[in-house]
């Protein structure tokens, strides 16, 4: 299998193009502000549902931003992230059936995450490409037999059920009470923007470039001194650690945990999403899943059965927009209007 | 106690057989095509419900309704090789692994649509209705038929590899696709050929199946994960790995349901993962 391929850079087209990617930052600059104030007004005139919604698709897009650091800049497909999700949701639930502070949960179900992925990743990283692949798919499957299995603990194919929506508490501070969507809402969208900072703060670091440089030449990176193995563990970890905090966001959502959420099927959720919105941008997986809740949100209206033309988009997009919808509208459409009118 | 382990292993056996009939076609796809297939089990699950339909539901005769569940999975596989697979051959694995993921979802959603959700269990042919005593032990007709099936499937898939003119020319792309063509293979009928053949030979797992597995619209997404451990066990693309790793799976299978009931599926993904690191190219790989 070849490496996967990068996207044609913007730079080096000569000053029009400097002209242009300037003139694209703007624009996603713009874009990314107005998006941030739409997302923080959203309870104004959203109803419970899509706020509901909303919440899943922030979920999700942690998710698979996590699993982009490890496809998209690494190089590397995991199959089995739904296990790293599903150990931050248990511990997250642990926790909260104990201890009801909303945020000890998250810190929980974060560090779960990323201890799996750090102890895994170590026997992972050693293998690329399929091998890399089948190995995280069967750590996967190992974590969702357990959830499965080991009732005393999980509560075994019942899940942990009963998960209160405990309230937000910095103890002899502030305690903010979670019940109302429009509350917890918050509590996810600041957590997942600080996650999205966090990880553009990363790939843009010099660890992020180094990463790239291991994707598209191992061995120019190695021969300049520096260890990839453990540059790909910690992008590994860091990948559990987001799915972790992803996942450690459900319990309180939907009350209960249970294992189907470290299923093989549910490790291709954030696989299917990035490649949807493009895995050579940042904000491919962001895009990827509000397209993905999007597309399922339409479907449902008209038939029960929305999977057979989810499954028909999934397999349209491969064949025709292997880039992604992002690479797809700053490469093919943006150019088509600042060609005509370029912008100041 | 050795009656026991002998009993066990028969039974773990059978299930051999459907796996190796599954992961044969798998392996073979991967072998000389150079896709993994997601959507392998699904066509597992289609010769499973074609053959519910035309057995269980018009009645039809039980040999003639597996041949006809061969031949119509056949034509959807060949559909889809000509019209996606063949697109994807050269693109990177996240691609092909999520556009036949894709497909699962169709079919997943396609079978539930006209089947309906539930699972389903259709009578058995009265012809292997009955025990056989086999060491003190009632042991089902059904599965020795099962057992001999699969056998003699692997011995056919041997002498079609190894005798025939289309055998010679699949191992001789298998090797080096270019240098095939260049010797005046054609490639694209070829690849079309083989994956009607793994198709079938899916269905033929499935349909075989129908009489004592349950047939529910989720088998095609638990098989082809079983399908993949075997695999991986056995090496990608090799056969005889294949048809040992599914022997492994079954029958570790059998004996994990009986000696440790809550770890049985956890035993095979720790088998998986210990053949990956310590050699990952498979017991049976180059």
């Amino acid at each position: 299998m070849t490496p996967l391929p990068s996207p044609s850079p913007l730079e080096g087209e000569g000053r029009k193009g400097e002209i242009a990617n300037f003139a694209m930052m703007k624009l996603k600059a713009i874009f990314f502000a107005a998006l941030i104030l739409f997302l923080l007004l959203l309870p104004m005139f959203a109803g419970k549902y899509l706020l509901y919604m909303t919440i899943h698709i922030l979920i999700l897009s942690v998710f698979a931003l996590g699993f982009n650091l490890l496809l998209g800049y690494t190089g590397l497909l995991s199959f089995g992230q739904a296990g790293f999700f599903a150990m931050g949701a248990y511990a997250s639930a642990k926790i909260l059936l104990v201890i009801p502070s909303l945020l000890l949960g998250a810190i929980a179900g974060m560090i779960a995450g990323g201890i799996a992925a750090l102890i895994l990743g170590y026997l992972c990283v050693r293998h690329t490409r399929i091998y890399f692949s089948m190995l995280t798919l069967s750590f996967g499957m190992m974590i969702y037999s357990i959830a499965w299995k080991w009732r005393d603990v999980t509560g075994g194919d019942d899940g942990l059920v009963g998960i209160p929506r405990a309230p937000f508490t910095i103890p002899g501070i502030l305690s903010i009470n979670m019940t109302p969507m429009e509350n917890y809402y918050y509590f996810v969208l600041v957590i997942s923007l600080l996650a999205m900072f966090f990880l553009y703060k990363i790939v843009n670091s010099p660890f992020g470039l180094t990463l790239k440089g291991i994707r598209d030449s191992e061995n120019r990176v190695s021969f300049a001194g520096i260890s990839i193995r453990n540059y790909r563990l910690l992008s590994f970890t860091i990948a559990g650690l987001y799915a972790g905090l992803a996942g450690s966001m459900v319990p309180p959502l939907e009350n209960t945990v249970t294992p189907p959420l470290a299923h093989w099927t549910h490790s291709a959720e954030p696989v299917m999403v990035t490649l949807l919105g493009g895995i050579h941008t940042f904000s491919g997986p962001i895009v990827g899943s509000i397209l993905f809740y999007l597309i399922k949100d339409i479907i449902v209206r008209y038939t029960q059965y929305w999977l057979i033309w989810f499954g028909s988009i999934v397999v349209f997009l491969v064949l025709v927009f292997r880039g992604g919808i992002v690479i797809f509208f700053t490469e093919r459409i943006w150019p088509l209007f600042s060609h005509h009118s370029p912008p100041p | 106690m050795l009656e026991k382990l002998i009993f066990q292993s028969l039974i773990g056996l059978s299930f051999s057989m459907y796996l190796w009939l599954l992961a044969a076609g798998l392996t073979l796809v991967f072998g000389v095509l150079g896709v993994l297939n997601f959507a392998h089990g699904s066509l597992f699950m289609l010769g499973a419900y074609a053959t519910f339909t035309l057995y269980g539901k018009l009645g039809l005769n039980f040999w003639l309704s597996i041949a006809l569940s061969l031949i119509s999975v056949g034509i959807i596989g060949a559909i889809l090789e000509r019209l996606f697979i063949r697109r994807i051959y050269d693109i990177d694995l996240a691609y092909q692994l999520i556009l036949t993921f894709g497909f699962i979802l169709i079919f997943d959603d396609l079978v539930k649509m006209v089947w309906g959700g539930v699972a389903m269990i259709p009578p058995m042919p009265r012809f292997f209705e009955g025990n056989l005593s086999v060491l003190g032990r009632p042991f089902p007709i059904y599965n020795i038929f099962i057992i001999v099936s699969g056998l003699a499937v692997a011995v056919i898939l041997w002498l079609i590899l190894e005798k025939t003119w289309w055998g010679r020319m699949i191992r001789a792309s298998a090797s080096d696709r270019e240098m095939a063509s260049a010797i005046g293979i054609n490639i694209p009928i070829l690849f079309t050929t083989v994956f009607v053949f793994a198709a079938m030979l899916a269905a033929l797992g499935g349909a075989l199946g129908t009489p004592v597995r349950v047939v529910a619209p989720g088998i095609g997404t638990a098989m082809i994960i079983q399908a993949f451990v075997i695999t991986v066990i056995g090496g990608l693309g090799n056969l005889k790995g294949a048809f040992v790793g599914a022997l492994i799976v079954g029958i570790l299978t059998s004996f994990g349901i009986l000696l440790f009931p809550v770890f049985e599926l956890f035993i095979i993904f720790v088998v998986m993962a210990i053949v990956l690191m310590v050699k990952p190219e498979g017991l049976f790989g180059k």
